[in-house]
């Protein structure tokens, strides 16, 4: 089997995969990284949303293969010392989800966005996540929050916000997967 | 759902990917950006036994100039396409098109060339390479050969492309100064076009010196609209001309009904679109 290097939310990670493994399943199942989700087969739903090197991509329409060598960035980096990310605490306080399900993919696509143009109108928010499919919301809220989101962070925006200070140290997911499928929750 | 099994390879030069291609046989599919790939796999729609990724084949990325002609690699994302300051400049049409394309993720991962390989009706790509008179560089196991944009498109997600072979980059030749404009229909949250227009149009001294246009999912293969053209040059650029210019837009396409839209319908479409798009390129 393929063994890759990949750097996850500050952690490298060296792993075997299948060649046919998705990015989202490594992350899920082999890491434990549970906190990014699956929505659909069709690569519509944008649930699933993680960055690499970065930018926005959909991790059920790439391989794990094709992560080697790159670093990814999912929404389990955000929150920093149980302290949401300014992303995230705006969505809270805007009633931006109601299941949660697409929650996020949502504000991983929503910092690419601002990470683009941290000054977006509401016409470019919507655009900016049209990728990104709610089947609770209505998205009103959601552009709500993404607005003050991107008022409250300005000066910030963009991958430096991503990281959650961690230094990244090489180390096998083996190590660290058992406890954290525990915290997880599910596997 | 996930995959079915496959072999994988990341060849780093174009000359292995033909290699690996040439020795499976049918067996195998070529990954560019994989946006249409990896869905058509996880719905295991196909079943190779071989995958070949060009995501490590640094020739075929980039945007570069070459004299007259604009060359884009057939790896270069939607994403940098679009951002190209030199794509804008030389070829305007191309950066607004693909700015349609799907969504912000999907253009962070897909490619130039795996859209014009992929061949879908409703991809929005085709068309304005047909129009602009592209040429697509094609690599395969005796060296490598020219297709014009015109001879690639063969059928409903069928190139000029053998099994064995890779598209590896794109020439189109330098539209420094032409306006532009790409015109397109779509379901909200299905980026897919029901009927799109791509129009470039150079206007010169009150009048419209030459025009190139388009059509997307009119057929199973990307239209060009020669009668559109014919109509416009030496036309002032004003409604009225777009107007009339736009009654032939239909010449020469077999539009198909889909759950998206009838035949007519798209017909109808083609022409409303084509005089919006020809306003828009010169407003
Ligand atoms: S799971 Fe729906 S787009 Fe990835
Ligand atoms: S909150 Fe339920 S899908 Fe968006």
């Amino acid at each position: 089997m393929p063994r890759i290097t990949v750097d996850v939310d500050g952690i490298t990670c060296t792993d075997e995969v299948q060649p046919r493994t998705l990015l989202v399943q490594y992350l899920r199942d082999q890491l434990g990284k549970v906190g990014t989700v699956v929505g659909c087969d069709t690569s519509n739903c944008g649930a699933c949303t993680v960055h690499m090197d970065g930018h926005s991509v959909k991790s059920c329409s790439v391989l794990a293969v094709q992560a080697d060598g790159h670093e990814v960035t999912t929404v389990e980096a955000l929150s920093q010392d149980g302290r949401l990310h300014p992303m995230q605490q705006a969505f809270h306080d805007n009633h931006a989800l109601q299941c949660g399900f697409c929650t996020p993919g949502m504000i991983m696509q929503a910092l690419d966005l601002l990470a683009e143009n941290p000054e977006p109108d509401d016409e470019q928010i919507r655009e900016g996540l049209e990728g990104n499919l709610c089947r609770c919301t209505g998205y009103q809220n959601i552009v709500r929050a993404v607005r003050e989101a991107s008022q409250r962070m300005r000066a910030g925006a963009g991958p430096a916000m991503e990281h959650s200070g961690e230094t990244p140290a090489p180390r096998t997911s083996t190590e660290q997967t058992a406890q954290q499928r525990v915290a997880g929750g599910q596997s | 759902m996930i995959p079915a099994e496959f072999e994988y390879v990341a060849p780093s030069t174009v000359e292995e990917a033909v290699q690996a291609l040439d020795r499976a046989g049918d067996d195998a599919k070529v990954l560019a950006g994989g946006q249409s790939l990896l869905p058509v796999l996880r719905m295991r729609m196909a079943d190779p036994g071989l995958v070949v990724d060009l995501g490590g084949i640094p020739e075929a990325r980039g945007v570069r100039e070459d004299g007259d002609t604009l060359v884009i690699g057939a790896m270069t994302s939607h994403h940098e396409v679009m951002r190209s300051e030199l794509v804008r400049g030389h070829a305007e049409l191309v950066a607004l098109a693909t700015r349609t394309v799907a969504d912000p993720q999907v253009r962070h991962r897909g490619t130039f060339g795996g859209s014009l390989a992929h061949a879908d009706p409703a991809g929005d790509l085709p068309a304005p390479v047909l129009a602009m008179d592209a040429e697509m560089v094609v690599a395969g196991p005796s060296g490598r050969r020219t297709v014009p944009a015109a001879e690639f498109f063969v059928d409903y997600f069928t190139t000029a492309l053998d099994s064995n072979e890779v598209l590896v980059e794109v020439r189109i030749p330098k539209y420094t100064g032409w306006r532009a404009h790409y015109e397109k229909f779509n379901r909200v949250a299905q980026a897919w076009s029901v009927v799109g227009v791509a129009a470039t149009v150079l206007v010169r001294d009150g009048a419209v010196a030459r025009a190139r246009v388009g059509l997307t999912n009119m057929g199973a293969t990307p239209v060009r609209a020669h009668g559109v053209e014919r109509a416009l040059v030496g036309s002032p650029p004003t409604e009225e001309a777009f107007r009339r210019a736009a009654v032939h837009a239909t010449e020469g396409t077999q539009a198909g009904s889909d759950a998206s839209a009838e035949a007519d319908y798209r017909e109808h479409l083609a022409e409303v679109l084509t005089g919006r798009a020809l306003a828009t390129a010169c407003g």
